[in-house]
């Protein structure tokens, strides 16, 4: 496995080999399910709407629908407008959402199509809406992509109707996290009492169960008049800098929703974050359950901690997740020696480092717009004990004979992941149960047999 | 199907719609002397299609699985992202070929950045090309261009051949832009022209002694299929000279031209090349089929027969009877669970066909099939490619219009070692280089719909109630949430191989499986039967 590989370091200061990131518009084809009744489509060729679909499809193992204008070489030289006026009239007639929500590809974008101007120009029913985003390929990640269709949620459809008093309701941004996360984080939520409006929502769009009865449109999904209704919430959570900063700035600026950006509530402290931020606005009671959560996490950590404490791990993946992650790494006391994302942000190394050097750690690489290639040279120069990331790590872990426990987007070699929760509490014990099992399984294959322990 | 029906489902198209699909969609009429269907035209913008585009037909279908070939993709990250690691094209280590040159589970990217849309990506990717031969240190390198490549003038020619130069190492370009085309099929094209010019030949000639060189075109060892092939081949007597492009390395597609004969398995990804090298060299090409039992005894037969050598013959009736009497009491026991079971095919160029007669051993019947890329011959016949009209798209695909090779071009019955009398002899009993296409295997009522989309797809479920769907990743799951199995057929769910005869016992495990799950009885909660 990766015999190919250099001994000693090789010089890659050009291009990715083994990225960490992939392109904008799969991140918007995400968000965009994320919007009740919505179709996405992609503006650009039909390979992107094909490569977008098969892996958020592979990943959710759900049906993932989108259009595309499927551009050929007339459009890319002549403009896309007649390929998209086409697909808008064609969508609404065949497939009738409520909404379609188109992101560019780099074809679109390289050619410079003015999409607002020829969605105005197009046939769209009475009732019905069709919003864009811009989304070049050739420009950060796809939490980039992620980023830019959840804020043209907002520019497009959040209203503030100043007649009416603002709502005791928090609006949730909750980042490109699983449906299972979206549904815990409105499950802490609900569970103090506070009405939401998450956006976007994946919940029952991308996990939805198999009863024989097939909707196109699942019933899922952040609805548009509640999007357009966010304008009139008292406060605006953005969970995930990267993913959902953009989004909340913009609900602030347009509608007057004060917005406060949160971790995304991967851990002890960033779900702690979320809840205190809530009771305090909103003057919220946390229940005995959730003290119970919360006291459950408190005691598995202290029960297994000589599992996996002072074990070094490297953590890879996108921004909003690898920080909060690589939080609750430290406090299970475990080691970060390699953090990286695909994701560019000087912020992320500026985050991260200050994390690892409170927790007195030194001897660390974090590194922003990383790819795996690199990371495997520095495993293989100074090893680790555990990889977290995604699927893609497993080369690296079979090479290095390092254990790899999934995490994040897209997993696309395990399944189940999407329905459950990495984030709060509950989440907090299925993570200690992957990275603990990881390291018991590994001593109980490694171990001769007078070491093979019946307790552990 | 009955026409009637078949408007029912297109009924809810606007009119320009309905008109061109009608055109995709032939009820199949074995009365009819010469059905036709359109294929291999334009998608319609809007239409939720099965499609993908040139570049995923040349670097994720042709160029990628060659092992021994750092492969990189000029673009934005997301092209050479989603073609990581997502084709199940198995490769190992071999004799010619160490573990260190083998460069499959590698993802390599330019990762274009705005400032490279601007003011262009050469100097970038020369620089790339540097330093992936100073870490890798490849036999040769592969560069595909993306969408924006075309669009902003970088001329990979040019960056190919400067560091071919500077590195003494092949470097292949491939002008597969996305937007060419229709579909994957152009890519295939592209890909083709490639090899054909600059790789296939710049090998050595065959050895005079060999006499059962053949290459198989068109198989990518997709879950192992070419392994299974080969062990069946190399049991008879013949030598496998290079799949195309299956476990493949560039030293053995330099040395394509040795071969005494080609197999062609996907007739839609490589008819192109086996055209040429029939022009250039004139090795002959068969059509094979080697999904399905009754489909590998009346290839391995018909193989033999090109030969007209009475060894091979003999042989050839060995392993038949050998594998099947292996396999047959297996597929057996499946058949009982199969018999009378219908389903759809819908996959890329070929399978929707080959895998007809895999089902039909299994007591199956396919009532519906379709190519998301294929042209008319492939549903047709060759004999309709003089009639098929080459539209706007696809003109701007080359074509390489190549003329005998002036030291290497031998007649077909040279090639075979035989005298010309008994080449034409055999050619009256085995059609060389010509494939019937998939309509001659389908029954009165039988539907083809080419291009496939959504609606269709899920209309004819509901209307026709398949037994089992057989597409790829992006129909799979709502097809199950309809209530009927799906399996992938460009993937295998991960299975395999399926070709072959330890691929028949795997194949009708695996649907069977999906069939039978017991789940299956459990959809209905019982609350809800109660409500019932």
């Amino acid at each position: 496995m990766l015999e190919c590989m250099p001994e000693g370091r090789a010089e890659h200061t050009i291009g990715k080999i083994n990225p960490v990131k992939t392109c904008q518009p799969i991140g918007a084809m995400y968000a965009a399910l994320g919007i009740h009744g919505c179709l996405p489509h992609s503006h650009g060729s039909q390979g992107c709407c094909a490569y977008h679909r098969m892996h958020l499809t592979r990943h959710f193992r759900d049906p993932v629908l989108a259009s595309t204008s499927s551009f050929t070489e007339g459009a890319s030289v002549f403009g896309g407008a007649a390929n998209l006026k086409t697909a808008i009239k064609n969508v609404f007639e065949i497939y009738n959402p409520d909404i379609i929500a188109v992101h560019t590809t780099c074809l679109s974008e390289t050619i410079g199509d003015d999409v607002p101007t020829i969605i105005k120009q197009s046939e769209v029913p009475d009732g019905k809406v069709v919003i864009h985003a811009n989304t070049p390929s050739y420009q950060g990640s796809h939490i980039t992509g992620f980023s830019n269709m959840v804020k043209a949620m907002v520019t497009y459809l959040a209203e503030r109707d100043e007649e009416v008093i603002r709502k005791k309701r928090v609006n949730i941004i909750p980042g490109f996290v699983n449906p299972s996360d979206m549904r815990e984080i409105k499950r802490i939520t609900a569970g103090l009492g506070i009405d939401m409006i998450m956006f976007p929502d994946t919940t029952n769009v991308l996990d939805t169960p198999l009863t024989a009865k097939y909707d196109m449109y699942p019933a899922g999904g952040a609805t548009v008049d509640q999007i357009r209704d966010s304008g009139n919430s008292r406060l605006t959570l953005a969970l995930g800098a990267w993913s959902s900063n953009a989004a909340g700035a913009a609900l602030q600026e347009k509608c007057g929703v004060p917005c406060i950006p949160l971790k995304v509530p991967i851990g002890l402290k960033a779900t702690d974050d979320l809840i205190m931020t809530l009771i305090e606005k909103f003057d919220a009671v946390v229940s005995d359950d959730l003290n119970l959560e919360r006291g459950q996490v408190v005691d598995t950590l202290i029960d297994t901690h000589f599992h996996y404490q002072g074990k070094m791990v490297a953590i890879f993946g996108d921004p909003d997740i690898v920080v909060p992650l690589t939080e609750f790494a430290l406090t299970m006391g475990l080691v970060p020696k390699y953090v990286i994302t695909g994701t560019p942000g000087k912020a992320f190394e500026e985050e991260i480092g200050a994390m690892l050097e409170a927790a007195g750690i030194q001897d660390y690489i974090v590194k922003a717009e990383g790819d795996l290639f690199e990371l495997h040279q520095w495993i293989k120069e100074s090893p680790v004990d555990l990889l977290i990331g995604t699927s893609y790590g497993k080369y690296i872990a079979r090479a290095e004979d390092i254990p790899l426990v999934r995490v994040g987007f897209p997993i696309i070699d395990r399944a189940v992941h999407p329905l459950m929760p990495i984030t709060g509490y509950r989440g907090c014990l299925r993570l200690i149960e992957m990275i603990s099992n990881a390291f018991l399984d590994r001593r109980d294959r490694d171990c001769l047999d007078e070491d093979y322990e019946l307790v552990l | 199907m009955s026409e009637e029906t078949m408007g029912d489902m297109l009924e809810k198209y606007p009119d320009k719609v309905l008109k061109n699909r009608k055109k995709h969609i032939t009820i199949v009429d074995t009365n009819q002397a010469c059905q036709q269907i359109e294929a291999n035209t334009r998608t319609i913008p809007g239409i939720i299609t099965q499609r993908g585009c040139a570049y995923a037909g040349c670097k994720g279908v042709v160029v990628g699985p060659i092992k021994d070939m750092v492969h990189i993709v000029h673009g934005p990250i997301g092209c050479a992202f989603y073609a990581w690691g997502t084709r199940r094209n198995k490769a190992r280590a071999d004799d010619n070929t160490p573990p260190d040159k083998i460069y499959s589970s590698l993802c390599v990217s330019t990762d274009m950045q705005e400032s490279d849309i601007v003011f262009g990506g050469e100097k970038k990717l020369a620089k790339m090309i540097d330093e992936v031969v100073e870490t890798f240190h490849p036999r040769a390198i592969s560069i595909c261009a993306t969408c924006p490549v075309g669009l902003i003038g970088d001329d990979l020619g040019a960056v190919a051949k400067a560091a071919q130069e500077r590195h003494g190492i092949q470097i292949l370009s491939f002008n597969c832009e996305g937007y060419k085309g229709v579909s994957q099929s152009a890519g295939h094209h592209i890909a083709n022209n490639n090899i054909m010019e600059y790789v296939i030949g710049t090998g050595p000639d065959r050895d005079p002694d060999e006499k059962y060189l053949i290459n198989i075109l068109g198989e990518y060892n997709i879950g192992a299929d070419g392994w299974e092939i080969e062990r069946i081949l190399g049991d008879i007597g013949y030598k496998v000279n290079c799949i195309l492009t299956g476990d493949s390395s560039i030293l053995n597609i330099r040395k394509l031209h040795q071969a005494n004969l080609n197999l062609v398995q996907c007739h839609r990804s490589i008819n192109y090349i086996a055209e040429m090298m029939e022009t250039k060299y004139g090795i002959p090409w068969l059509k094979v089929n080697f999904i399905g039992i009754e489909a590998v005894r009346r290839s391995l037969r018909e193989l033999a027969i090109c030969f007209g050598d009475e060894d091979l013959i003999r042989r050839t009736e060995e392993v038949i009877a050998r594998e099947e009497a292996r396999v047959m009491p297996v597929i057996e026991q499946y058949r009982k669970i199969c018999e009378g079971k219908t389903a759809f095919t819908f996959v890329g160029g070929s399978r929707s066909h080959h895998y007809m007669h895999l089902l039909r051993d299994l007591g199956m019947e396919v009532v519906v099939a379709g190519y998301e890329f294929a042209h008319r011959d492939d549903y047709e016949g060759r004999q309709v490619i003089p009639s098929i009209k080459v539209d706007a798209d696809s003109k701007n695909i080359p074509e390489l219009h190549l003329t005998p090779d002036a030291e290497k071009f031998q007649e077909a019955h040279v090639h075979l070692n035989m005298s010309k009398e008994k080449y034409e002899d055999i050619n009256k009993k085995v059609q060389l280089g010509y494939y019937e296409g998939m309509i001659p295997d389908m029954k009165d009522g039988e539907v083809m719909i080419d291009d496939c989309n959504h609606h269709e797809l899920e209309k004819m479920i509901k209307v026709l109630k398949p037994d089992l769907v057989f597409a790829g990743v992006r129909d799979k799951y709502y097809v199950q949430k309809l209530g009927v199995p799906a399996k992938q057929l460009h993937s295998y769910d991960y299975s395999g191989p399926y070709a072959g005869y330890d691929g028949a016992i795997n194949f009708a495990r695996d649907i069977t499986n999906a069939m039978t799950t017991p789940v299956w009885k459990l959809v209905t909660a019982p609350w809800e039967k109660q409500i019932q």
